[in-house]
């Protein structure tokens, strides 16, 4: 347990507009240790996106620090920051301009040390491992489907194995077929690779299918973060509403049959 | 750190030579330049001598999928004959060499290639004279249902557009045509100079800015300004569906969107193109003054003599021909746009572009059919 990939401190934020003060998160504590998948939970406004844009680096917490892989997240966004830190986000953020298959080898061939032919090398077995075929490669992102944007979009976040991986609502959109083949992918990639990874999401199916620990937000901060079947018992009335209301019930039965940690 | 450095180390043991992959071969610690350079060197030495080696990776720090490409691109895409390695290391090595595939090929072009491409660019150029003409129809016809219903209309979208294109171009329209209108004169004047004829200036000016140059200039900076923005607009709608939505609700496109802009951009036209007019005669009268001696009294005096009211007719109805046909180009691109961003980008330049065109090539035809009037 002493290998945090990412620490969070003390950590504050507050939205100001106007004269009205929103105060997100506040004395937020947050570890997250190697290997785990750990699920961030909470209602909506309670900050949970923003968290994930914090620890990237995209947005500046009002105080308190984050370190991520042993470094301050606001040193991320730096040269190199593709073989750090991979992301997942919420609409897959694909360069419209370019083939998926130069969307997949662009972090390595910004690199400009790598041959363009192992670029390409690469970006073709990563799109083959998030169970794309070849023909997709000269595609643009405008042909392809929500759960084929989310697959590319995965595949270009990994093309550096980066050791944590961050997911902003990966099913969200998805048909449920999709959604679980985008799940089964994403729990035999996190074994292959050895990946941390951290996700926001709503969808309790993907909560139950992936996690090995679950953080849920309220009242501005972590109010517990273990794993998924303690979570559940713990006492709150968040966690009552969300887990235990009819949807809850049902995708609960999954928890029964998933091998959780693995 | 020492061990992190990817190399290869050639080891002679009695059973032959063993080739000792070691430090870490992940993207980290392969892609700075010196460590890539250094790899490669080591790989075409050992590519140089012979093929029958022996491998062994049981020794190396870290193995992630960019390293293993590069040891399955190195091997040619086989298997050395004798390899010695761990399971995680063979899963890795098994994934890449199943999915290492060359990307699809481009088709080969075909001497035919062009001459399609000329008949697509003609076929497009009648889809666009096609959708132009449709939308100057859809145009009357919601005229004359304003007409009969001026109650319906879209009157808060019209007076919004009014202050959008309109009022808020007056500075920048004012400060480009002051600024031709001086360097008109001073280029003018000092020709004129030459003959003589300095109160000609009145006449020069006045013709070519009254007539001419007032009414294209703004022409020219409205379609860049709102043209490129009426274009944007309605293709984002498109881009998040709204076109769809009110198409859903039974709302016209046409009446809601087109109408408000044409009519908008036809009030405006004229006043901003009178509006640039009188900052480059301001310009103009200032520069005579400084550079000729021509005193603005002298200027305002002999105007009216000089340009004939004709001119003026002439320039408001060019303006608001302008002004219409800035705001069905910039809708007809607007609509046009495919729902993704690229397609928005292309339909904004082709809006201005074309705008602006088609304003010079109307006011050449404008030149050519009035060559007698005002003149």
């Amino acid at each position: 347990m002493a290998d945090p990939v990412v620490e969070i401190r003390k950590l504050w934020t507050i939205f100001q507009s106007g004269d009205t003060k929103s105060v997100v998160h506040k004395e937020l504590d947050l570890t997250v240790e190697r290997g785990e998948v750990l699920s961030l939970v909470g209602g909506s406004g309670t900050g949970k996106t923003v968290l994930l844009r914090q620890m990237l680096g995209l947005e500046t917490p009002t105080q308190g620090e984050i370190t991520v892989l042993g470094k301050p997240a606001a040193e991320l966004g730096k040269r190199g920051a593709a073989r750090r830190v991979g992301m997942l986000f919420q609409h897959g953020a694909l360069f419209s301009a370019f083939t998926v298959l130069e969307n997949i080898a662009f972090p390595l061939r910004e690199l400009r040390t790598l041959p363009g032919e192992l670029s390409r090398d690469a970006a073709m077995v990563k799109l083959q491992m998030v169970g794309l075929g070849p023909e997709v490669a000269d595609k643009m992102p405008s042909d392809l489907s929500g759960g084929m944007i989310k697959r590319v979009a995965l595949a270009r976040a990994l093309i550096m194995d980066p050791p944590l991986l961050l997911l902003d609502e990966p099913t969200s959109g998805l048909d449920p077929e999709s959604a679980d083949g985008f799940c089964t992918l994403l729990r035999s990639l996190h074994k292959d690779m050895a990946l941390t990874v951290v996700m926001v999401t709503h969808d309790l199916d993907t909560l139950f299918e992936l996690s090995t620990r679950i953080a849920v937000l309220a009242e501005q901060k972590v109010i517990i973060n273990d794993v998924p079947e303690k979570v559940v018992a713990f006492s709150h009335p968040f966690i009552q509403a969300f887990f235990l209301g009819e949807r809850g019930q049902r995708a609960m039965a999954l928890l029964k049959h998933s091998p959780g940690p693995n | 750190m020492e061990d992190a450095i990817p190399r290869i180390e050639l080891q002679d043991t009695p059973d032959g030579r063993v080739v000792a992959v070691r430090g870490a071969w992940t993207a980290a610690d392969m892609t700075s330049k010196p460590a890539w350079d250094a790899l490669t060197a080591q790989l075409q030495s050992l590519r140089r001598q012979d093929h029958a080696v022996r491998w062994n990776l049981a020794a190396m720090g870290k193995l992630d999928y960019l390293g293993a490409q590069v040891l399955w691109n190195h091997w040619g895409r086989h298997w050395p004959t004798q390899l010695q390695i761990e399971p995680s290391q063979r899963a890795m090595l098994e994934t890449v060499a199943k999915f290492t595939a060359s990307p699809p090929k481009a088709a080969p072009s075909d001497w035919t290639e062009p001459i399609a491409l000329l008949g697509r660019r003609a076929l497009g150029l009648v889809d666009h004279a096609k959708g132009l003409v449709r939308m100057v129809g859809q145009l009357l016809l919601d005229i004359l249902r304003l007409a009969r219903h001026p109650q319906e209309g879209p009157w808060r979208d019209f007076s919004g557009h009014l202050y959008h294109i309109g009022a808020t171009a007056l500075p920048i329209t004012a400060l480009v045509g002051f600024l031709i209108g001086v360097v008109l004169a001073y280029l003018t004047s000092q020709q004129l100079r030459k003959f003589g004829a300095d109160a000609f200036i009145v006449n020069i000016l006045g013709i070519s800015l009254i007539r001419e140059l007032g009414p294209v200039l703004a022409a020219i900076l409205i379609a860049g300004r709102s043209g490129s923005a009426i274009t944007a607009q309605i293709g984002v709608m498109r881009v998040t569906e709204e076109l769809d939505a009110m198409r859903v609700m039974g709302i016209a496109r046409g009446f809601r969107l087109v109408l408000p802009r044409a009519l908008a951009l036809a009030l405006v036209m004229p006043l901003i193109s009178l509006w640039t007019t009188l900052a480059a005669l301001l310009g103009g009268m200032l520069a005579a003054d400084i550079s000729m001696d021509v005193t603005p009294s002298f200027f305002i005096q002999s105007l009216p003599a000089a340009v004939k009211v004709a001119n003026l007719t002439l320039a408001t109805g060019k303006s608001i021909v302008f002004g219409l046909l800035i705001a069905l180009v910039a809708c007809h691109y607007g609509l046009r746009v495919e729902p993704n961003t690229e397609s928005l980008g292309q339909g904004t330049t082709a809006s201005v572009v074309t705008s602006i065109t088609v304003v010079i090539l109307v006011d050449a035809l404008f030149a050519v059919l009035f060559k007698n009037v005002g003149i």
